[in-house]
């Protein structure tokens, strides 16, 4: 069985993030030497955000990598790696909603509203949701070409969710532009593939 | 009246945490903010551990100024001198504590230009030398929205000013930074504008609280804040106080400064803490003290309000932010 070798494997790695994160908190809970820095809040926000969007550009790599390389397999690995792009997403919701703001909803949607940065962020996340509910085979098999289409949100909550990033940046903007750059690649590979015939076959 | 005039000492005593609550942490933990209190426990960490301490040398005759301090709680040695934007030494806040050892505080020599009756280039101990040291305890306040209480050590700048004797067009001061990418890896990337650049005008430059620090809880400054010598202006969000400096111009127009230069719509010359003011990205209405898990309220001129409101009486602050 090396597909359930290589998916445990998978599973192991996505979660390696999130382990670290909760070692650290750890330490921070128990009074130990830990790299949160002095301010764990902003740290843990950037953290989470960051991990986030990498999930989402790795969902976005699959079809081309599956097209490029012919590795069929790596599309068994997409679903999941949409997953842990939605839970990093809700790790970074909870510590804006509840370490940051703690619970201050007028401050929040204000925030929200008045922020563009946070209202691209924010609609990304949502519109993330309905494909994290739609991901069971169950799902699928109900919606038919419609899934398709409907998994088709991640093209623009990518571009959403990494122009947040880059408004979310003071100076230092090199971080964000990586993002955009590999972003422009997958969109790209796209657009380009959709030119010539053969793209859609494989969806 | 345009804002409100507060004190510093209208920060409440009930909002300093007393010193029996770090010794007593399993009951802390327990009282409901807990990850409230494993946030504290950054600030409480280190801040009275000897080796915290070691690294810089510890400077002698300060006398302490009771009447400029304020009494809140102050923020750990180890997190002031952790927790930096100095861009100079990288954009991460813990770039600076990593990298700055490269920066070699002596010698260290001052140029002082511009409209001014003795110009030169100084030694920094012939600047500052011939004043006492004075301790004292201010609030500072980032633009990120995170704040620090911290003790600092240094001589109000009207001191150096009446030395060097400005002229009667001299109606802003600027300073600079160091340029060196040997001394500061930070900028070999052009991320801002190098030299970094600030100003005063001349009645913020010599207002009393306005301060040329060289330490910082009894110590020499620490190369991450801005070692030999930097500008604290308390009134004023963070990025006003440059750090290392090396030039002093007396000139008649106002400075062009890094950060308004950078995003003219976000930052400004006057760059005044005021909460009725946002950033366009976030609010500046209320700041996390570092240590503390729930935000407060910012306070307009940063609690200075009584000692420095009367000098912008009149200016639009939405406009002159």
């Amino acid at each position: 069985m090396p597909l359930l070798y290589l998916k445990a494997l998978a599973h192991f790695l996505a979660l390696l993030p999130a382990a670290w994160l909760m070692w650290q908190g750890w330490l921070l809970y128990d009074f130990q030497d830990n790299l949160l820095t002095a301010n764990p809040i902003k740290y843990i926000h950037a953290y989470t955000g960051d991990w986030a969007i990498r999930f989402i550009l790795l969902g976005l790599a699959m079809t081309p990598l599956r097209r490029i390389s012919g590795w069929n397999i790596v599309i068994k690995f997409r679903r999941m790696t949409g997953l842990y792009a939605f839970s990093y997403v809700v790790l970074h919701l909870l510590n804006f909603v509840v370490l940051d703001y703690y619970f201050d909803w007028p401050t929040i949607l204000k925030e929200i509203i008045k922020r563009p940065a946070i209202t691209f962020g924010m609609i990304g996340i949502i519109l993330l949701i309905p494909l994290a509910v739609t991901s069971t085979k169950g799902w699928v098999r109900r919606l038919g070409k419609n899934w398709i289409r409907l998994h088709k949100l991640i093209y623009l909550i990518s571009i959403l969710v990494v122009t947040h990033n880059f408004m979310m940046v003071k100076a230092d903007i090199f971080q964000p532009m990586v993002h955009m750059g590999i972003l422009i690649l997958l969109l790209g590979y796209r657009l380009a593939a959709h030119t010539s015939f053969s793209y859609n076959r494989g969806n | 009246m345009l804002f409100r005039f507060l004190k510093p000492s209208d920060v409440k005593s009930s909002e300093i945490t007393p010193a029996n609550i770090y010794h007593n942490r399993r009951e802390f933990m327990q009282d409901g903010a807990r990850i409230g209190a494993g946030i504290a426990a950054v600030a409480a960490l280190g801040l009275n551990s000897p080796e915290a301490k070691a690294e810089s040398r510890v400077l002698e005759n300060i006398t302490h100024n009771a009447a400029f301090s304020t009494e809140e709680k102050k923020t750990s040695y180890r997190v002031v001198s952790s927790y930096n934007n100095f861009y100079e030494f990288g954009t991460k806040k813990d770039d600076p504590v990593r990298n700055a050892h490269s920066l070699r505080p002596r010698p260290w020599t001052v140029k002082v230009d511009g409209h001014v009756d003795n110009p030169g280039d100084y030694d920094i101990d012939d600047l500052i030398r011939p004043h006492a040291l004075q301790e004292r305890v201010y609030r500072m306040r980032c633009v990120e929205a995170w704040s620090m209480v911290i003790p600092w050590v240094g001589i109000p700048l009207v001191e150096i000013i009446k030395k060097l004797g400005p002229t009667s067009k001299a109606k802003y001061i600027q300073f600079e930074t160091l340029v060196d990418k040997k001394q500061m890896p930070g900028q070999n990337r052009r991320v801002i504008h190098w030299p970094y650049v600030e100003g005063l005008r001349m009645d913020e430059a010599t207002h009393p609280l306005t301060m040329m620090a060289v330490g910082l809880y009894g110590r020499e400054l620490p190369n991450q804040n801005g070692a030999p010598m930097r500008l604290v202006v308390p009134w004023k969000y963070g990025f006003k106080g440059i750090k290392s400096i090396v030039r002093i111009s007396f000139v008649e127009k106002i400075p062009r400064n890094s950060w308004k230069r950078l995003a003219p719509r976000e930052y400004g010359f006057y760059a005044n803490v005021n909460p009725e003011v946002d950033h366009p990205r976030w609010t500046q209405a209320n700041e996390r003290r570092l240590g503390e898990f729930r935000r407060r309220e910012t306070l307009m001129f940063n609690g200075y309000a009584e000692e420095v409101a009367h000098m912008y009486s009149g200016m639009n602050l939405k406009k002159n932010f």
